[in-house]
């Protein structure tokens, strides 16, 4: 090497910055802080940041899947919606089947039937997303205005196939009887469901964020959401990549529709696009391609809807829009910008 | 030294929308050693060192590694039979570590921990900076690590696009030394380079663009030694870019 070579060294990042960098993750314990000072009562403030906190870990598995495919592959998937419904009735339809397990008294019967009926509407789900990214998505890749019109009619033709196949009503999901009733603590009421859905939930967030950050597969992806030319110059077939994560995100999307349909106890072929107003807004407030980003945005509309619908419910009704307004305003870019190569 | 042609490109037009960047590019890379490419802004430098790693396709002629046309191959299987590459923006991924970065460039398996303490020693601040964020890096040991990545696995030939642009001369001159050492080995570069002194000190061949096509190919040391040359190719002479 040169004698000129130069030192090495890193500038430090202050620690106002840090904390500046910090700071979303703040935002979830602080809303529940300000919520508890807001509801005054601890037994419904539990009640409520529980309930949140169930919605918001539903909200995010729906979202982590779009949120990566859009930061990984720049496709806006309208048609994700789609995934979340038929998950939803393939859970019906195994969880009609396993009656007998679903009313049996055996807690294990229960959670296995709950377990068969995941695996297979993530198992159907995803292979409707290896068809979905073939035929729809594939033909449009760096288009955003196709992307949007045919990956809205790819939600219509699935909502349609829903009601050739399940037919135009309503139908109820009963929850098994492990997962009905509440847990009581003081004069709190907990369901046992949603802290089901909160374990669930945190489960998938502590898995995802150990792939992404310890596998290979991972790196790709995080590298891949940043420069995906390069990550091919490296010699890896990011087209591959691609599919795997489309599928996987379907598959997450149908596992949040078993989980939304047992949540809300009712299913309908159009359950898919009324949530995906709200799953956008969680990708969104978390920045576009972060799996970190759209967990914290998630609990925060979860946790935010729940305490408006309890103390101001007109106000409920744009809570959400407005959190979303707000971060924006902070953050333009969302709570947790995803860089991209130019 | 330098005799077998190890990449040739003949004839090879590129288009990118509606712009016709390529023109018919005649190149000829010497195995071992380093090629420059030399050229105004908007000669096609940068496409030319793209068409060739398939990230713009070649819309006529033919780009030829060894007995191989791989003007038809996408990018990833360009980069699997040996060919590694530099952008000029650098492509490092700086939401990884320096060492995600470089375990990633290890596409074909496990890192050899020999060449990556062959590759410290080149580069220092990658073994000091190892678990740090790339993106925490400065410009010049981003650069460092662009190279490093490029030569964590052996290569055949080493596309790089600018290495010097935007960087202090103590950085230019130690990028200078690795450049020179990589020359050591069985490594061919093809480099892109608006500085004439530092190219003209690691090259061994010359080509210079203009328009979309090669205006003269030659030895390095010939176009050096010739003002006039210079001059007429470049509108420059070498004083001037010392």
């Amino acid at each position: 090497m040169s004698d000129t070579s130069i030192k090495p060294r890193i500038e430090k990042v202050p620690l106002s910055e840090q904390f500046f960098q910090k700071l979303p993750v703040l935002l979830v314990p602080m809303l529940a802080l300000g919520g508890l000072v807001a509801i005054g009562s601890p037994d419904s403030w539990l009640t409520l940041t529980v309930a949140g906190l169930a919605m918001g870990m539903m909200i995010f598995i729906m979202a982590s899947g779009l949120t990566v495919v859009f930061g990984l592959m720049d496709v806006i998937n309208f048609g994700h919606g789609a995934f979340v419904a038929v998950g939803a009735f393939v859970g019906f339809t195994v969880l009609a089947w396993l009656a007998g397990w679903t009313t049996s008294p055996s807690v294990m019967l229960n959670l296995f039937a709950v377990l068969i009926a995941i695996l297979a509407a993530m198992l159907v789900t995803g292979l409707l997303g290896y068809a979905f990214e073939r035929v729809i998505v594939m033909p449009v890749y760096g288009e955003h205005l196709k992307q949007i019109l045919v990956t809205m009619g790819g939600l219509i033709v699935a909502q349609q196939m829903i009601y050739v196949v399940w037919g135009p009503d309503e139908l109820h999901l009963s929850r098994p009887e492990a997962l009905k009733g509440s847990f009581v603590i003081g004069e709190a009421a907990i369901e046992k469901y949603r802290l089901v859905a909160v374990g669930i939930g945190l489960a998938l967030f502590l898995a995802m964020r150990h792939i992404l950050k310890s596998t290979k597969v991972g790196l790709l992806v995080r590298a891949g959401v940043e420069n995906g030319e390069m990550v091919e110059a490296l010699g890896y077939r990011i087209r591959r990549l691609f599919l795997i994560v489309f599928m996987t995100g379907s598959a997450l999307a149908g596992l949040g529709g078993v989980m939304w349909g047992l949540y809300q106890e009712t299913i309908t072929a159009h359950m898919g696009s009324e949530i995906m107003v709200l799953v956008f807004i969680v990708v969104i407030i978390g920045g576009l391609g972060s799996v970190e980003g759209c967990f914290i945005g998630a609990l925060l509309v979860g946790l935010l809807a729940n305490y408006t619908a309890f103390l101001a419910p007109k106000v409920a009704l744009i809570s959400t829009i407005a959190l979303m307004v707000a971060i924006l305003m902070w953050r333009p870019q969302g709570l947790y910008p995803v860089v991209k190569a130019k | 030294m330098m005799t077998d042609t190890l990449l040739s490109l003949s004839g090879v037009h590129t288009h990118i929308g509606p712009y016709h960047i390529l023109q018919g590019v005649d190149l000829d890379v010497p195995k071992g050693g380093v090629t420059v490419l030399l050229g105004r802004n908007g000669a096609g430098k940068t496409t030319t060192l793209r068409t060739i790693m398939g990230l713009w396709k070649a819309s006529q002629g033919d780009v030829r590694f060894g007995d191989h046309v791989i003007s038809r191959l996408d990018t990833p299987e360009i980069s699997r039979r040996g060919i590694a590459f530099v952008p000029e923006d650098m492509g490092i991924f700086t939401d990884l570590t320096v060492a995600e970065n470089m375990l990633l460039a290890a596409a074909n398996g496990p890192m050899d921990q020999k060449r990556l303490a062959w590759i410290k020693d080149l580069f220092p601040p990658i073994g000091t900076f190892w678990n740090s964020s790339a993106g925490t890096l400065s410009g010049g040991q981003k650069q460092m690590l662009a190279v490093a990545r490029a030569i964590i696995e052996p290569r055949r030939l080493i596309l790089i696009d600018e290495p010097t642009k935007g960087l202090a001369p103590a950085i230019i001159n130690s990028m200078t030394d690795a450049l020179r050492e990589l020359k050591n080995t069985d490594t061919t570069i093809l480099l892109v380079e608006q500085n004439f002194t530092m190219a003209s000190s690691v090259g061994d061949t010359v080509a210079v663009m203009d328009d979309g096509r090669i205006i003269h190919a030659g030895s390095m040391k010939e176009l050096a030694e010739d003002a006039d040359l210079q001059e007429q190719l470049m509108g420059l002479s070498l004083e001037a870019h010392q």
